[in-house]
């Protein structure tokens, strides 16, 4: 049986328009390190703010609701 | 390289005080393989090379990032709009291309219709008003309207690119005239894109005048790339010589090349 707490070690957010459960304490920059994507070639937005300054992803924390967009370039004309 | 025309032959080509090395600038969508792609793009010699913004897909996220085959110390990353449809779309996603952190420029694009990929010059004008206070070096993908494109200059684009015909429908310049108006009444650069479908087509629309020329599929959608970029490098180039050269007045009646004295009576 989980405990209680075990749902409130987790945080929905939708990352790039699927739902996606994280641990709580869960960064900008921990969410990039877990999915193995090096900062400087993506551009992530938050709640359709675009977060400018990389060096301040360790310290923005995830929150439930978040709506986090991870793009970056591809082929095109 | 080695065969770009001589600096003394022609102007600098400048965008925005900005001097590009070639008149031919490139896409990277649609190709086979990011090889074939990386050996096109060399042959095309070309500086600026486009680019998308899109989800990194988290599944096989190594596979789409065209940065893995792109150094962008070496080519100038010209990020496009494409595929948005209205002025706020194409808003955001020219705000999320300035962040990746390489420049202010940005390729408009705002699609009015799903089947011709024609431009929506309403909200055209209105995101190249809004990114051109914001700063971006604005290039607008417009079609090849006159009044359009003088008012995407008043409203701050650095440039202008009208197009040859449809986006990805290869059918070439189908307006020279209404290109040539256009290249004559504006300031900044006009740069043609999308239409052109193979070499004669990037020859004769550079022979318009035009300062440049940006195409994807010609290139990505030939049978064999490399060689067709190679054949575009040299078409823009000749289209370019050719326009600078003064082409010779064109007549309805035939004129004798050789003397017509001295003939064997």
């Amino acid at each position: 049986m989980a405990h209680p707490e075990v749902a409130s070690e987790a945080v929905a957010i939708t990352l790039n328009g699927t739902p996606r459960e994280i641990p709580v304490g869960s960064t900008v920059a921990s969410l990039l390190d877990s999915l193995q994507l090096n900062p400087r070639l993506v551009v992530v937005e938050r709640n359709r703010e675009i977060l400018r300054d990389r060096d301040a992803f360790a310290r923005i924390e995830l929150a439930t609701h978040d709506t986090i967009e991870i793009v970056h370039f591809v082929g095109g004309g | 390289m080695t065969t770009a025309i001589q600096p003394l032959l022609d102007t600098p080509f400048v965008i925005a005080g900005r001097e590009f090395a070639s008149r031919l600038m490139v896409g990277t969508g649609k190709y086979s393989s990011n090889d074939i792609m990386v050996q096109a793009i060399e042959a095309s010699a070309a500086e600026v090379v486009t680019v998308s913004v899109r989800r990194v897909d988290l599944d096989r996220s190594k596979e789409g990032a065209i940065l893995h085959h792109l150094d962008p110390a070496r080519f100038f990353l010209l990020a496009n709009t494409a595929a948005c449809y209205t002025s706020d779309d194409a808003v955001r996603y020219a705000r999320l291309a300035r962040a990746a952190g390489f420049n202010e420029w940005v390729k408009l694009e705002v699609i009015g219709d799903q089947e011709s990929l024609l431009p929506d010059v309403v909200g055209l004008l209105e995101a190249t008003r809004v990114l051109s206070a914001e700063g971006f070096k604005v290039l607008a993908y417009t079609n090849d309207d006159l009044i359009t494109a003088l008012r995407l200059e008043d409203a701050g684009a650095v440039a202008v690119m009208p197009l040859a015909s449809p986006i990805g429908s290869g059918l070439g310049l189908l307006n020279p005239f209404a290109i040539r108006t256009i290249k004559h009444r504006l300031s900044v650069p006009v740069i043609v894109d999308a239409g052109v479908g193979t070499a004669s087509d990037a020859c004769v629309t550079m022979e318009q005048g035009v300062d440049g020329i940006l195409m994807n599929t010609g290139i990505a959608a030939a049978s064999d790339p490399v060689r067709m970029a190679t054949a575009m490098r040299l078409a823009v180039e000749a289209g370019r010589l050719a326009h600078l050269a003064g082409r010779m007045p064109r007549r309805e009646v035939a004129v004798p090349s050789s003397p017509t004295t001295g003939m064997l009576r």
